[in-house]
């Protein structure tokens, strides 16, 4: 399968990848293998946000992680602006940090506790841009501070003193410092409250537009990716059951699973939502064994073959 | 909208504008807050005031002491508590108190100067084991678990003979005994914030792996080596008066609370008191050093206090 | 509805507060509502709204020190849970009350099978014998629709997938016929395929049994669909509350305006996509509650007298009846005219 001709310059380009888990048997030799993630392709194209949905273990938290080679992948390639990035040394790795970088799901963990904000967003300089001077440094830091809402005199201070929404702004103003050309952010507004959501995603749409930014948007909340995301992945068991454009993909699911994870979704409104309910019509789960390639069943539509038994 | 307000505990909250309003909130720093912490527990400040005072005597013991600690009185041998010898004297008139008092710098010498070491050598190779894995890791741990199952004091006793009886060779002798803990230790600890996310972080941004090891690994991890570290004086000030005991540590007619004892044991019908002051001065000092590592313990990990 | 039903539960001025190092956290200031039999009643609250407090503190579960109920009433069929001795709340508690927590790995206990769990309360409220114990425990887990029941009694905690742990516990709060459920962020840890199965059997169940439902959730979806009722909970305090069309078609409060906005529409299509509205700022912090109304902060539309009085509760103006608002502010006034200079 090679989803789309209209993906000739391609900013990131996944091909076959799968990644797998040996699994010892008791008494430790070689077991069976688990297959978090199995043969999936992908492109994301400059300036877009694709968005990767599934359910928990339906990999894609894997998958971010295997395309930043945080956790390489088993199989398959990664090519980042043409530059397969399994092949880079570990040192060609880091350099190639500086353009490929992570927003995480929970901003309690990803900080270091005993770093101050000003060190851990300074970080990256400190890291790919040897030659700035600690003055310019530190205004870096202070602008960085202030393009993501905060207080640039919140330098000085350590996590453990703000809530969880600034301190995904300050992860999300390391990710931005050296401008990146492609972020992947793994759940990053799952940890945080309703009204903190948007002020996150409003964020991130706004850096889009100013910084050309790329996204991979992995998310459980369909309202959200179906807002954010041009084009929409569907994950289930470690494979792509669906990608295509969010309107198409939302107004017109074509596989069986993605039917099924949107007519979960509950809506904000008394009146739809009981009868969403009361029609009860809750497809019966697919089985994951009847899944073959990807095929095109509309221009971009890409749907897993579904073969009945 | 640029209104700073406070939000949950302990945590400051902006707008999305800028500049703000009002100033910043003075919030402790880590050091701070943990200072604030150890300082509102009452075991841990005895434990911290006990400690202070006798490193103080012991580094002016010159000026404390009424007596030359090893100027003996042939006039006063073995006589109980006076005014003129508040502690009594010893077998050859050595004045106990003044010993007492010269003897804490070999005790808490020995005990400080042992855990250094045992740190200085255990980090880096926890550090290493932890952090690198494979058949490094393997052959550190392998030799660190032959170490641990010889019993801490036994194998201190062996090494000291095997050195030779002296006080520097007793200290050695003391904290190669204690490094195989703090390499385990370490290990562990860098084992447990290596699977943190902002390890992760810190990889995804394009740290090497020796700058993760030190700049985010190493801060997070030496709280749990202060407070351990401050257990073990309490043990290396129990090991050194055993090898002082044995005749092992140091040696006549330098003073240590521990050889104190050893010649105390023969007379401890006649002079109870030769042997009462040092035997008291090893339990207070391990006493204290006990509180304030449990003190420590609490005030540097708020997470585990519920 | 059950508007004509029996009050069921009567809170009446409910305050909470803990003791942390940097001073007394205000969690919950002055909550009064009723809760009639069988009705469902939605409470939604961000954290530190003081949501899952105020319950936890009615059930006395929570940890005192450094937690204290500071004030008020909470009577249950006439009783006041917060001066009944500890046996006496330990028989309503998991008997005529039920309830279900968000995490049920942490719930169950990991070394006890399932049965056992189920078995427990059953013995110690209903008083019954092992072997009926056992066979009501098989009854109920055919109840909340577990396959093969009778052989996964005896199956432990981590046999059992996510969704199948939060139906367990959800026989375990049913199992001895409770008068009031509450469920305290039940799915929020759950898949949403699996959340809509739980929520569809809670649905169901409440046919059958008939039970009042306290479902406290951050999802304004999920409210929707079944509560009757529903309270909107910031910095510990109600700050709406009323039928649950009623609410959603005409908010009164700032906030619960904000909330419903900020929710991207799941199908509008990116032409017609705007900015997500957002709501500005955070919750303040409950050490220092600032004086009046506690989004006032946040609130556009905030008049001065919100910033120095406390709104109290009432019936919004021209709302349905039992539609109550803490606002000094006109949102319907303020609404119209916005809408009126565009």
């Amino acid at each position: 399968m090679r989803p789309g001709p209209a993906d000739r310059y391609p900013l990131l380009s996944v091909r076959n990848l799968s990644k797998h888990y040996p699994l010892r048997s008791w008494w430790g030799g070689k077991g069976s293998v688990f297959r978090a993630v199995e043969d999936v392709s992908f492109d994301i194209r400059p300036g877009e946000t694709l968005g990767l949905v599934g359910e928990s273990g339906s990999g894609k938290s894997t998958i971010g992680r295997a395309v930043t080679m945080l956790n390489p992948p088993s199989a398959g390639t990664v090519a980042f602006e043409g530059t397969d990035l399994a092949k880079l040394s570990a040192r060609e790795m880091r350099r190639m940090r500086a353009r490929i970088q992570m927003v995480f799901q929970d901003p309690y963990a990803a900080l270091n506790p005993r770093m101050s904000i000003g060190d851990y967003v300074a970080e990256p300089f400190k890291l790919h841009r040897h030659d700035m001077a600690r003055a310019e440094r530190r205004d870096e830091v202070e602008g960085l501070l202030a393009r993501v809402g905060l207080d640039p005199r919140f330098a000085r201070l350590y996590p453990h003193q703000f809530s969880g929404g600034q301190r995904q702004r300050i992860c999300i103003a390391r990710a931005i410092a050296l401008k990146p050309s492609f972020i992947v952010a793994d759940e990053p507004i799952a940890a945080l409250d309703v009204s903190i959501q948007a002020q996150v995603v409003n964020l991130l749409q706004d850096l889009q537009d100013e910084l050309g930014i790329s996204y991979l948007f992995i998310s459980h909340d369909l309202r959200m990716v179906r807002y954010l995301c041009q084009r929409v992945a569907v994950l289930w068991h470690g494979r792509v059951v669906e990608l295509a454009e969010a309107d198409a993909l939302y107004e017109d699911p074509r596989h069986p699973y993605t039917r099924r994870l949107l007519s979960a979704v509950p809506v904000p409104n008394p009146v739809e939502e009981r009868a969403r309910l009361g029609a009860a019509s809750l497809l019966p789960p697919a089985d994951p064994d009847a899944t073959g390639g990807l095929v095109e069943v509309a221009p971009g539509h890409w749907v897993a073959d579904i073969r009945y038994a | 909208m640029s209104n700073i307000g406070i939000t949950q505990p302990g945590v400051i909250e902006s707008g999305t504008g800028l500049p703000p309003a009002t100033s910043l909130r003075a919030e402790p720093g880590p050091i701070r807050a943990f200072w604030a912490r150890l300082t509102a527990r009452r075991t841990a400040m005895v434990g911290l005031v006990i400690v202070v005072a006798m490193i103080l005597m012991a580094v002016f013991a010159d000026w404390v002491a009424p007596y030359d600690p090893i100027a003996t009185d042939w006039g006063a041998i073995r006589s109980p508590p006076s005014w003129a010898h508040p502690f009594g004297t010893d077998e050859v008139g050595h004045d106990v108190l003044s010993r007492i008092v010269f003897g804490a710098r070999a005790s808490l010498g020995a005990g400080l100067t042992s855990v250094a070491l045992a740190v200085a050598l255990g980090l880096p190779f926890g550090l290493i084991a932890g952090y690198a894995g494979g058949i490094v890791d393997l052959l550190i741990m392998r030799l660190t678990d032959a170490l641990l199952a010889i019993p801490f004091l036994i194998l201190a006793i062996a090494l000291a003979a095997f050195l030779g009886p002296s006080l520097t060779n007793a200290m050695v002798a003391i904290g190669l005994s204690a490094t195989s803990t703090f390499v385990r230790l370490t290990r562990a600890q860098v084992q447990a914030v290596a699977a943190e996310e902002f390890v992760e972080a810190a990889r995804a941004v394009g740290n090497p792996p020796w700058r993760i090891a030190i700049r985010h690994i190493l801060p997070n991890i030496v709280p749990a080596i202060l407070v351990q570290a401050t257990l073990t004086i309490a043990a290396a000030i129990i090991a050194e008066a055993s090898l002082s005991f044995l005749g092992l540590g140091q040696q006549p007619p330098e003073p240590s609370w521990g050889s104190m004892l050893n010649v105390a044991k023969n007379f401890l019908e006649q002079a109870p008191w030769m042997a009462i002051w040092p035997g008291a001065s090893i339990f207070l000092a391990v006493l204290a050093f006990n509180l304030l590592g449990d003190g420590l313990r609490d005030a540097l990990d708020p997470r585990q206090r519920t | 509805m059950a508007q004509d039903r029996v009050t069921l539960l009567d809170v009446r001025d409910l305050a909470v507060a803990f003791d942390s190092e940097g001073g007394v956290v205000h969690a919950v200031n002055g909550v009064s509502y009723t809760l009639r039999e069988g009705e469902t009643l939605g409470i939604v609250g961000e954290s530190g709204s003081g949501k899952s407090v105020h319950v936890l503190a009615m059930l006395g579960l929570i940890p005192r020190p450094p937690g204290r109920i500071t004030g008020g009433q909470v009577l249950f069929e006439g009783r006041d849970l917060l001066r009944l001795p500890e046996k006496e709340l330990r028989k309503i508690r998991g008997g005529q009350i039920g309830f279900v927590f968000q995490d049920p790995m942490s719930s169950l206990n990991p070394g006890m099978t399932v049965g056992a769990q189920i078995v427990e309360p059953l013995r110690i409220h209903l008083g019954l014998d092992g072997r009926a114990a056992r066979a009501r425990a098989k009854d109920l887990l055919d109840l909340v629709r577990i396959p093969h029941a009778g052989a996964r009694l005896d199956q432990y905690p981590h046999e059992f997938s996510g969704g199948q742990r939060q139906r367990v516990m959800i026989a375990i709060g049913l199992s001895c016929r409770p008068k009031l459920l509450i469920a305290d962020e039940a799915t929020t840890a759950l898949d949403v395929t699996v959340q809509a199965e739980i929520i569809g059997l809670v649905q169901e169940l409440k046919r059958e049994i008939g039970m009042a439902i306290v479902w406290i959730t951050h999802d304004l979806g999920v409210v929707a669909g079944i509560a009757d009722t529903v309270q909107v909970m910031y910095a510990g305090r109600i700050l709406e509350r009323g039928p649950v069309d009623d609410m959603f078609r005409d908010p009164r409060s700032a906030y619960t305006l904000g909330l419903l906005r900020s929710l991207p529409d799941l199908s509008r299509g990116r032409a017609g996509r705007r900015r997500l509205h957002q709501i500005e700022g955070a919750p303040p912090d409950m050490r220092h509650p600032p004086p009046g109304d506690p989004f006032a902060a946040r609130n556009v539309y905030a008049t001065p007298r919100c910033l120095t009085d406390t709104p109290p509760l009432i019936q919004a103006p021209g709302a349905a009846p039992g539609h109550l608002v803490a606002a000094w502010y006109d949102l319907p006034a303020r609404l119209a005219a916005e809408e009126a200079a565009r």
